[in-house]
């Protein structure tokens, strides 16, 4: 299934880099490189986040966008249109918008965490809902922002609120790369404290696990990947939910050894397919998202009538 | 040997257990009773560790419970709770074999995966180890928790009403496997139960709280008398000798 699945995505790779294309191959190649790789590092950023995420808060509904990341990053952005202009915040350069967006994230959710999580209550359900009740707020926010602002304005924001991989930053993507390894390196020897996890809190400690360390170290690693993901391309919520269920229903027994790769195939498959659709039967008509989400959520919905209820 | 020092836990204005103070000696079987709310599930808790107390304290040997690293703890004692409700699509096996994860992390030799098949047939689930937990009855799966608790192999065994939808077959099984394990290998039982009389059949010691406090602690003999359990329930329970067993009738 895995192995099957890899074939798959590495031909649609492929067919990215090679369907329709019309320049020398020395320019069509690095060109579509860059936007492969930007989505390869997105799909792979969705889909463990997703997944675990899903783990920590043994809820396999949940996405790491119930922490109001996405709504921090449509803030970010209305707030520098709002307050400089779309013709300013166009011209600065997108390493620094990226690396705004990125701190101010991540700074964000370890903030979060670490004042709610040492405390005294220690509860996750807390963490939640105050991430919930703060991202209601950036929305609330924006949103105002979005109603005064002149309309010129905000055709040019909306643009960049949809996920777009049409405009990526090589340098950029090397350092969200790099960031995005080092969040990876963090978890890649706990593979298997994720699958106790699974079991849910009670049981974790009663078999030994430092629950609120794992925990801790589950959330930072999310926080990274969401962040990096979102100031890369913009917010992709629904798409991680989609990879994860995926995930869970194709993968026999549930260990995150198997459960990790799945779900980051499928993510490649399915952002790699989405934009060749995009760009060679709607000719960049419209946004990949948009895509994604009629395609998955259709996906999503089959899923749901079948599966056994639980 | 557990020992328990002036052990409180408030969830807010509420203190569901008071200042309890409690020595559970090694070996053999524990029991816990007292009424709905009594603070039998909370002590558990306490004793083991997932609920941390408001003051007071627990160690377990030589181990602090708040201060011991979890994953040494995990080697020497073990805890099932009341309700297991599971989010991954798992079988009995998997399940099971969790509990050798404190000592192989993860990694299952040859030795754990003999020990998994017998944790699996000591609870008679070798016809259901590849079944999948979520197609299974309610006491089938209370028998593949309990299964993977005594897979941890630990000299501490914690059970919160194990007896939980299990059929009168199986109730009677499983105290007679605990009762067996604590006579053959040492270990030492601590229970939280609701029928007086499992208790009182199979337990060495038995500890009676009400209203968050411990009220009286002692062999079955001296809880299973008429005055003792109207303290402890609040209700007249007539106590009869039936084989040499001390039985309350609180049927009618």
């Amino acid at each position: 299934m895995l192995l099957g699945l890899a074939a798959i995505s590495a031909v649609a790779c492929l067919a990215f880099m090679t369907v329709g294309a019309k320049g020398p191959w020395s320019f069509v190649l690095p060109f579509r490189g860059a936007k492969l790789a930007a989505m390869i590092l997105v799909a792979y950023a969705i889909a463990v986040s997703t997944v675990l995420f899903q783990t920590v808060t043994a809820n396999r509904i949940l996405t790491p966008a119930i922490m109001g990341l996405d709504t921090l990053y449509i803030l970010v952005q209305t707030f520098l249109v709002f307050v400089i202009g779309s013709s300013r915040t166009v011209a600065i350069s997108p390493s620094v918008l990226f690396l705004v967006q990125a701190v101010a994230m991540i700074g964000f959710s370890v903030m979060l965490y670490a004042w709610l999580f040492s405390g005294r209550t220690q509860s996750l359900h807390l963490v939640m809902l105050v991430g919930l009740v703060l991202g209601v707020l950036f929305r609330s926010l924006s949103s105002l922002m979005h109603r005064i602002m002149a309309p010129n304005e905000f055709v040019v924001l909306q643009d960049r609120l949809f996920a777009n991989f049409n405009t990526i930053d090589s340098k950029v993507l090397a350092v969200a790369a790099l960031a995005v390894l080092a969040a990876s390196t963090l978890g890649w020897r706990k593979l298997r404290t994720f699958d106790v996890l699974l079991l849910g809190r009670d049981s974790a400690i009663a078999l030994g696990v430092d629950y609120k360390a794992t925990v801790s170290l589950v959330l930072i690693i999310v926080a990274i990947l969401v962040s990096v993901s979102t100031a890369l391309v913009g917010p992709t919520t629904f798409f991680g939910l989609l990879v994860a269920s995926l995930a869970h229903r194709f993968t026999n027994p549930e260990r995150h050894a198997l459960l990790l790769p799945m779900a980051v195939l499928l993510a490649i498959l399915l952002l790699v397919g989405g934009q060749i659709i995009l760009e060679r039967i709607f000719a960049f008509d419209t946004a990949l998202s948009i895509i994604i989400e009629f395609a998955g959520g259709i996906a999503f919905i089959l899923l749901v009538l079948r599966s056994p209820s639980r | 040997m557990i020992v328990a020092r002036n052990l409180t836990k408030a969830y807010g204005g509420v203190r569901a257990v008071r200042d309890v103070s409690l020595t559970i000696p090694r070996g053999g079987v524990t029991s816990i009773i007292g009424p709905n709310g009594a603070g039998k599930s909370t002590l558990l808790g306490l004793l083991s560790r997932l609920q941390t107390a408001t003051s007071g304290s627990v160690h377990v040997d030589e181990l602090d419970v708040a201060k011991a690293p979890s994953d040494v703890l995990a080697r020497r004692l073990s805890i099932l709770r009341q309700d297991n409700h599971l989010v991954a699509r798992l079988t009995v096996r998997d399940l099971v074999a969790f509990g050798r994860f404190p000592h192989s992390r993860g990694r299952l030799t040859g030795e754990d995966q003999r020990r998994i098949t017998e944790a699996i047939r000591y609870l008679d689930l070798e016809a259901l180890s590849d079944r999948f937990l979520d197609e299974m009855s309610g006491g089938q799966r209370q028998r593949a928790f309990v299964a993977m608790v005594l897979c941890q192999d630990t000299d501490y065994v914690l059970l919160d009403e194990p007896l939980n939808n299990l059929d009168m077959r199986y109730a009677a099984g499983m105290m007679k496997l605990v009762r067996r394990i604590a006579d053959d290998l040492g270990k030492t039982f601590i229970l939280v139960l609701h029928d007086i009389n499992f208790a009182s059949i199979y337990s060495d010691n038995i500890v009676a709280m009400r209203d968050g406090v411990v009220i009286r602690q002692g062999p079955p003999g001296e809880i299973l008398q008429g005055a003792v359990l109207r303290e402890i329930f609040g209700i007249d329970i007539p106590v009869h000798e039936i084989d040499g067993r001390r039985i309350g009738l609180y049927y009618f």
